[in-house]
Parts: structure tokens; C-alpha cells; sequence
């Protein structure tokens, strides 16, 4: 029984399956021989399994929270200044005067609503939450660790103990995250781009947390990507050539070049904003600033467009590391379940590429509301155009890979397939917002969120959640419930759907983003004649939307129940490699020890040789050899009639 | 299976792991400091006319330092030359000098840190400024070491002024209209000087630990595995040499435009 939860194999079982080959590790790979504690095998451990699984569990408990921050607010905008319930006195408890209490008729304490300052900071923590301490790590760092050494053949990550600072960096930076909940003034108010001036303007000291969690989290994510990038270089198994990548370690090296260079700019940016919250600095603040109707204490000078140009940089590539493991994920689902290669390997891999060039350079279209002028925009918008060249090559051999194949249905490949259409959605209305002049129509409307939620959200979460499917035997050698499997998926696809359709409605309506009330001051009811108000309807769907969130929320508790239940509960799978899969992580064993491959695997052909002619199976793994093709046979000449 | 490369090259990169590692993240420090210096460029050009300060810092003090990290920068190298040739003593005579020279570096740093600090521009009610270093203060008087101006310009370009001519100055607290010295908040340039010169000197911090670490519990790893340690000694220099670089930059940008 010991045995029924196995995520964490000990050290102890590598020594007995262990071949000649394992022989003693040197010190970071150490603790063999002795049983290991609690402590160094699960909290410091060095082994990039453990590592992911804890980024793993980390990200999803994450992800979690800040979905429960967004049903919070969603109520707010559906019935604002109303009462929150169930959850009202928790809150107030937590944030004091920030849930003002609201009484009714009698005076009498009805219970606790969200004020607009508490919005404001639950909106700034949700995006922050969802992008930095939820998809990013669990998109890359946990399914990279746990997958990239398996699928190159390595024995571990190039940098074991980087590895585990990488983890406890991330942990911290989403603890001081959560702290600032509980201090005076709250989080912080200023969105997730917290831009300047507001974000030194605003009275707490939330922002100075959410800077120091930030360089926590830019600091665990540059020791990641080095990592991997070192990983993919210099351990790749031999035989391992570029072109025999598998296309998720593609993408996951792309992601962690990404990262690497893109993030240094927004720490420099969080240094200088640091400075202008605690040493009173005027970085981003320009001259004759005034806060309040009073003209503020500061010497001034600086540039608020500086920092949008600094966080941009950042934040525009920051779009593709949430995308790009998601379509590794999504390429190594397809090809798998419908046995046969991926359409244009090739193909994927330069637009990969071409992909994460670009990226850098499409970061002012998030600003071209700013003034910054239009020789600049036009730029931009140009690049912006060019980048959705790659991104539908991608989209498009994915789908291609679809023809002519005998396609397997289970959960992870509903997710995945899932993924294509949501992503497209995404994608495409993303078009609009990378043009000027519509631009300025969409800009901080309610279009955008659903925009890039869609991206985001049915996109890139549903091709997590395949990869957990999908994964979760290589980890634990049971499979996931295949029923609730199947029910988590079409719940969260209706639900997704139902949620984001109606924001593009809004938006194309003119609702605006952030609003503490939903709408309201701008709706017709509010504002009777007045042109372009908010219609009735449009102002409705909040109230649909709610549910709609409500339900996908509820959606949520399978996938939960499941993924604990199946850890020790779960179908049995047969052998190493239940889904037959041709990538050397299933060529392990279940799950693979410390050090991973009984011997040094020798790779002998591409990542996807399925349903290759003259071969015993219908899948060839990368250390198995081809059968050389069977020499037709003489041409004898045929008997006359 | 072991981690393979951890100590030789591997053929067809040519690196070892560690020397690949920090080479990028030399890369991501590159991007780091290129931030910082494209924000002072754009402040620097949007900055108003006559307000960017010219001649606030010491050419002299500046070019000592730039000079004391061009020697470590020789000295790192030779310590790893010595350790290339196995040569013990040698190798903790050059990186001895290096960390000297860089806490050297570090109290230059203090020093003009120091003087900025005690540096103080004075408002006074009648719209005249009083600009010089502190030299006492109680409750009623403060006593500057510098000048007086009429211009608060006259405080921004000092290259263009010969022969300032500074003395003790006191003054009443009454006539303050507003008092303050030149740290990050001063404006513009002094935040963009601490702040660039502050994180640089982190970073020689940050190396000399490393250095210091190499140089005073080295020597087991030396006798096991002498070639380990030759790699750390290289890939600590890596950052060393990288750190000197970002100061052969500071130094023209700050000091000398």
C-alpha cells in the first residue's frame, strides 16, 4: 500500500533497478543510499520530476485562487454594491473595510460588499495570479521539468540545485503575492500591467509587494530558462539530432529564450518603479504631476510611457510563453492520438522560431492609445500582421494532422482538439486589436478580454489540462478517470464558451474594462438618451456571465476529484507506455526513477514514426530501430495466359 | 545515468554545462542593463533644456575606479591562467588582488556615494539658491560649504563654469523654503546615477562573494578535482569580466557626458 502513491520514487528503488550505469551520483544527485527524509525528498529536492510536480500543485492551487478572485468580482459586476454571499463575512474578516458592510432599510447589517478599491485590487491580483503564478509555471516549468529531460533522454536537468532555487524563488514571490492581501491598504490596485503614475499614486504599500514578488518570480523564471535552454544544448541523448526534437521541446526552448531575454527588461522596469514607490524617485512620473488636486512632492522628469514601453516588452512576449508549451503539448497529444506524424515538422519548428523572433517586436501595439505617434504605430502594426503568419502555420498542421488518421478519442485529446478551435477564436479576433484604427475603437473594451481569455483560457488551459491527462500514468501509472475526464471537458468547453462569448458583445458595445460597477453608470437605464449608452441587454449578460463562471467554477470539481482519486485509485495501466507512444519519455520506467533511464537511450530516428510502413507495430520509439524496408521482391516473370 | 558535461565539454557544442549557463545569463543580464541604459537614454533626451546636470561627479574618482576594475579584469585572468597551469599560490595571489581591488572599487563607491548624500541644495524664500556640502546644522542655523546662485540652472551645467568659488555659508532655517540633499530623489540624473551605479555595485558584491568563496574554501575541491575548479574559477571570471564591462559603459555615460 506503500506503494499506491508513488509520484516520488525514492532514491532507494533506483539502487535496486538501477543497471551498472547508476553507479554513485556525484553531489547534487547524492542522497543515495540512505533513506531520504521528508525534507530532502519532497521540500529540497533536486530531482526535476519532484521539482515539477511541486510546480505543478503550486501553479493549479494558484490558478484556483485567482479563479475564485474572478467569481468575486464577477458577482460585483453583476449585482454591484449588493451583498456578497456565502462568502461576504469571510472577506471582511480578511480585508476589513475594504468589504464595507451594507445594511438595508432597518439599519441592520445585511451583509458585506466589494468596494471599488477592493475591486480594483482583485482585478490587478487575478491577471498577475493566472499569468505569473498560474499558466506560466505550470506551462512551462512544470510540464518542461517533468517532460523535456524524459523526452531528450537525459538523466536530469544541466542544473539540479538552480533547479530546486528556481522552485523555492517562485514559492516565495507568490507568498509575498499573497501577503499583501493582509496588509493596510491592500494588494495592489494598479492592473496587472500596473502602470505609472497610478501605481506610485495609489495609497499602499501593495504595490511595493507586488514589485518585490514580481523580481522573486523574474528572478526564479532566469534560472529556469537557463536551465533548460543549458538542458536541451548540452544533454540531449546521442542520436538526439535538432531535427529529432521532439516539437514540444521545441517549444519549450523557444518559450525559455523567451523568458530569458524578455524578462530582464521588466525587472529593470520593477527596479526603477521599486525606487519611485520607496525612495520617492520620479522615473515614471512626469513633471507637475498632481495627485488629488495637489501638486505632488516629487522632483518629476520622468516618463509614464516608459514604463508601458518597459512592461510591454515584457508583456507582449510574455503572450507567447503562455501559448507556445500549450501547442507543444497540443502537437505531442495529436500525433499520439492519431497515430500517425505531424503535418510539416519542419514547418513547425521555423515558425517556432520565427514565432519567438518576432515576439519582441510587436510590443507597442498594446499602446497605441498612448500618443506615442504614428510613424511608431504603423510599425508595429506591421509586425503585428507578420506574426500571425507563424501562429496560423502552426494552427493549420496541427489541423492538417488531422486528415486521413485514425483518430483516438479520450480526454486528452478532446482537450486538445478543443484547443484548435478556442485558440483560433482567440487568434483571430485578435486581428482587430493589432490594427490602429479599429484599435481605437476595442481598446480597454470588454472585446479585449474576451480576446485574449480565449487565447488564454479555453486555449491554453485546455491544452494544460491535456497534458495533465495525458501525463498523469508516465507519473503515477494509473490513468484518470476516462467518464469524469470527459465530463470535465464538455462542462468547461460549454461553460468557456458561454462565459467569453457575450464579452465580445460588450465590448463591441462599448463596454469598458475595470469598472468596479459593472457598466452601470454608463447604462441606458442610468442614463436615459444619452448616445451610445449601454443597452439594456448588454448590461443583462453580466448576470448570464456570472453563471456562466458559477458553472464553469462547479466544472472545475471533477477534474479535482479525479486527479487526487486517480493518484492512488486510478485504472492500472499495462507497462511503460499505455498510449504507445514513439517519445523517450514513455520509453522509462513508470514512473522513471532518479536518474531516469535504466541506460543511456540512443536515438535513432525522428519523434514521429507512426504508422510507418513495414514496421511490427504501429509505433516505432525513438531507441527502437526501423526495420529496414524488405527488398521487393525480384520481378519473376508472370506465366503467360 | 549521471548528468553528463558537468565538468568536460561536450564535442559538439564545445562548452561545458556551466560555462553554456552563464553565458546566457549573461545574455539575460545583458538585456537587464540594456534596459537600464535605453530608460536613461529616453529620460536623459526628454529631459528639459538646460536641467540634465553636466560635471556632478568626479572625473578623477571615476577614472581611478575604471582603472581598479581594468587591473582585476588582468588579475582574474591570471588566476585562471594559474589554475590552467596548476599553479595554487598564484592562483590566490592574482584573485587576493582581485578581491582588493574590487573592495577598493566598493569604497570609492561609498565615498561618492557619501559625498552626494551630504551635498545640499538650498531653497531660500527670497527665490536664490545656497548649494554646497553640509558642514553643520542645529535648530535654528545651517552651515553649507559652497555657494550661492540666483538660477537654479547655475546648479545643472558645473563644466561650463570656471573657477567656482566656494566658502562657508550660514543660514538662517527661517529663510528655508525648502532643503534638500542630492539623493535618488533629487531628480532625474542623481536617480538614475544611484540606481544604475547602486545595482552595478551589487553585482561586484554579488562576484566578489563568489570570488571570496573560490579563493578561501577552494582548496578541496582543488585537490580532488583540479579541472572542476578551473571551471569555476572561469565561469565566476565570465560574470567578473561581464561586471567590468557594464562599468567601462557607466563610466562615460555618467561621469564624463
Amino acid at each position: 500500500m506503500s506503494h499506491a502513491i508513488n509520484l516520488f520514487p525514492p532514491s532507494r528503488e533506483l539502487a535496486a533497478s538501477a543497471g551498472p550505469a547508476h553507479v554513485a551520483h556525484p553531489a547534487p544527485h547524492g542522497h543515495g543510499g540512505h533513506p531520504a527524509s521528508f525534507w530532502s525528498q519532497y521540500i529540497f529536492s533536486t530531482d526535476h520530476k519532484v521539482i515539477g510536480i511541486q510546480y505543478g500543485l503550486t501553479s493549479l492551487s494558484f490558478m484556483l485562487f485567482g479563479f475564485f478572485l474572478m467569481l468575486l468580482m464577477r458577482w460585483q459586476i453583476a449585482h454591484p454594491g449588493m451583498p456578497l454571499p456565502v462568502f461576504g463575512g469571510m472577506l471582511h474578516s480578511v480585508v476589513g473595510g475594504m468589504a464595507p458592510a451594507v445594511k438595508d432599510a432597518a439599519g441592520v447589517v445585511a451583509g458585506y460588499c466589494i468596494s471599488p478599491e477592493l475591486y480594483n485590487s482583485f482585478g490587478a491580483m487575478h491577471g498577475t495570479i493566472m499569468v505569473f503564478l498560474g499558466v506560466v509555471p505550470l506551462a512551462f516549468a512544470a510540464f518542461g521539468n517533468y517532460v523535456v529531460p524524459l523526452m531528450i533522454g537525459a538523466p536530469d536537468m544541466a542544473f539540479p540545485r538552480l533547479n530546486m532555487a528556481s522552485y523555492h524563488s517562485f514559492f516565495l514571490g507568490g507568498v509575498v503575492m499573497l501577503v499583501s492581501f493582509f496588509i493596510p491598504g491592500g494588494a495592489a490596485q494598479a492592473g496587472w500591467t500596473s502602470y505609472s503614475p497610478l501605481a506610485t499614486t495609489i495609497p499602499t504599500n501593495g504595490q511595493a509587494f507586488w514589485l518585490t514578488g514580481m523580481v522573486l518570480l523574474i528572478t526564479s523564471s532566469l534560472l529556469g530558462a537557463v536551465n533548460f535552454i543549458a538542458t536541451v544544448v548540452q544533454l540531449r541523448a546521442p542520436g538526439m539530432t535538432w531535427m529529432r526534437l521532439p516539437f514540444f521541446v521545441w517549444a519549450q526552448f523557444v518559450t525559455a529564450f523567451i523568458l530569458l531575454l524578455a524578462f530582464p527588461p521588466l525587472e529593470a522596469a520593477g527596479v526603477l518603479q521599486l525606487m519611485d514607490n520607496l525612495a520617492h524617485t520620479s522615473f515614471f512620473l512626469p513633471t507637475g504631476l498632481a495627485v488629488g488636486g495637489q501638486l505632488a512632492d516629487r522632483s518629476g522628469g520622468g516618463s509614464p510611457l516608459l514604463w508601458q514601453h518597459l512592461f510591454w516588452f515584457l508583456g507582449h512576449p510574455e503572450v507567447y510563453v503562455l501559448i507556445l508549451p500549450a501547442m507543444g503539448i497540443v502537437a505531442e497529444v495529436i500525433a499520439n492520438n492519431t497515430r500517425k506524424p505531424l503535418w510539416g515538422y519542419k514547418s513547425l519548428v521555423y515558425s517556432v522560431l520565427f514565432v519567438g523572433f518576432l515576439s519582441f517586436i510587436v510590443w507597442a501595439h498594446h499602446m497605441y492609445l498612448t500618443g506615442m505617434g504614428q510613424k511608431i504605430a504603423t510599425f508595429f502594426q506591421a509586425t503585428t500582421m507578420l506574426i500571425s503568419i507563424p501562429s496560423v502555420i502552426i494552427l493549420t498542421c496541427l489541423l492538417l494532422s488531422l486528415w486521413g488518421g485514425s483518430i483516438r478519442i479520450n480526454t486528452p485529446m478532446l482537450f486538445a482538439l478543443g484547443f484548435l478551435p478556442m485558440f483560433g477564436i482567440g487568434g483571430l479576433s485578435g486581428l482587430p486589436l493589432g490594427l490602429a484604427a479599429t484599435d481605437m475603437y476595442l481598446h480597454d473594451t470588454y472585446y479585449i478580454i474576451a480576446h485574449f481569455h480565449y487565447v488564454v483560457a479555453p486555449g491554453t488551459i485546455f491544452a494544460l489540462f491535456a497534458g495533465v491527462y495525458f501525463w498523469f500514468p508516465k507519473l503515477t501509472g494509473r490513468k484518470m478517470n476516462e467518464f469524469w475526464g470527459r465530463a470535465h471537458f464538455w462542462c468547461s468547453f460549454v461553460f468557456m464558451n458561454l462565459v467569453f462569448q457575450p464579452m465580445f458583445f460588450q465590448g463591441i458595445k462599448g463596454m469598458l474594462r475595470r469598472m468596479s460597477d459593472g457598466g452601470v453608470n454608463y447604462s441606458a437605464a442610468h442614463v436615459p438618451g444619452a448616445i451610445a449608452a449601454l443597452p439594456g441587454p448588454i448590461m443583462q449578460l453580466n448576470i448570464f456571465i456570472l453563471w456562466a463562471a458559477i458553472g464553469l467554477g462547479i466544472a472545475q470539481i471533477p477534474f479535482i476529484v479525479n486527479l487526487f482519486y486517480s493518484i492512488a485509485h486510478g485504472e492500472k495501466v499495462a507497462g511503460n507506455n499505455p498510449w504507445q507512444a514513439t517519445t523517450l519519455d514513455w520509453q522509462t520506467p513508470t514512473p522513471p526513477p532518479h536518474g531516469n533511464f535504466e541506460r543511456e537511450p540512443v536515438v535513432l530516428h525522428g519523434p514521429y514514426e507512426y504508422s510507418t510502413a513495414g514496421q511490427p507495430a504501429d509505433f516505432t520509439p525513438q531507441n527502437v530501430p526501423l526495420v529496414p524496408p524488405v527488398p521487393a521482391p525480384a520481378a519473376t516473370p508472370q506465366p503467360a495466359h | 545515468m549521471e548528468i553528463p558535461y558537468t565538468i568536460e565539454t561536450r564535442p559538439d557544442t564545445g562548452v561545458y554545462n556551466a560555462k553554456l549557463g552563464i553565458w546566457l545569463f549573461l545574455a539575460s543580464e545583458l538585456m537587464l542593463f540594456g534596459a537600464l541604459f535605453s530608460a536613461y537614454i529616453l529620460l536623459r533626451v526628454g529631459a528639459a533644456p538646460g536641467l540634465w546636470p553636466h560635471g556632478w561627479l568626479d572625473v578623477r574618482l571615476g577614472a581611478f575606479n575604471t582603472i581598479l576594475l581594468a587591473l582585476s579584469a588582468i588579475t582574474t585572468l591570471l588566476a585562471w591562467a594559474a589554475c590552467k597551469v596548476r599553479e595554487w599560490g598564484k592562483f590566490k595571489f592574482f584573485h587576493g588582488c582581485t578581491l582588493l581591488l574590487a573592495l577598493t572599487f566598493l569604497g570609492v563607491k561609498s565615498y561618492e556615494y557619501h559625498d552626494k548624500l551630504v551635498h545640499y541644495e538650498i531653497q531660500l524664500q527670497d527665490g536664490t539658491f545656497a548649494d554646497g556640502h553640509l558642514v553643520e546644522q542645529n535648530a535654528t542655523q545651517v552651515v553649507l560649504h559652497g555657494r550661492y546662485v540666483s538660477d537654479e540652472r547655475d546648479l545643472y551645467d558645473l563644466r561650463a563654469q570656471k573657477d567656482i568659488q566656494l566658502r562657508e555659508l550660514t543660514i538662517d532655517r527661517a529663510s528655508i523654503k525648502k532643503m534638500e540633499n542630492y539623493a535618488p530623489k533629487h531628480n532625474t540624473f542623481t536617480a538614475i546615477y544611484f540606481t544604475l551605479t547602486g545595482l552595478h555595485a551589487l553585482h561586484i558584491l554579488g562576484g566578489m562573494c563568489v570570488i571570496f568563496y573560490l579563493w578561501a574554501f577552494g582548496e578541496r575541491l582543488w585537490r580532488r578535482d583540479p579541472e572542476h575548479f578551473t571551471n569555476r574559477v572561469e565561469v565566476s571570471g565570465l560574470f567578473w569580466h561581464f561586471v567590468d564591462l557594464v562599468w567601462i559603459f557607466l563610466f562615460p555615460v555618467l561621469y564624463l557626458t
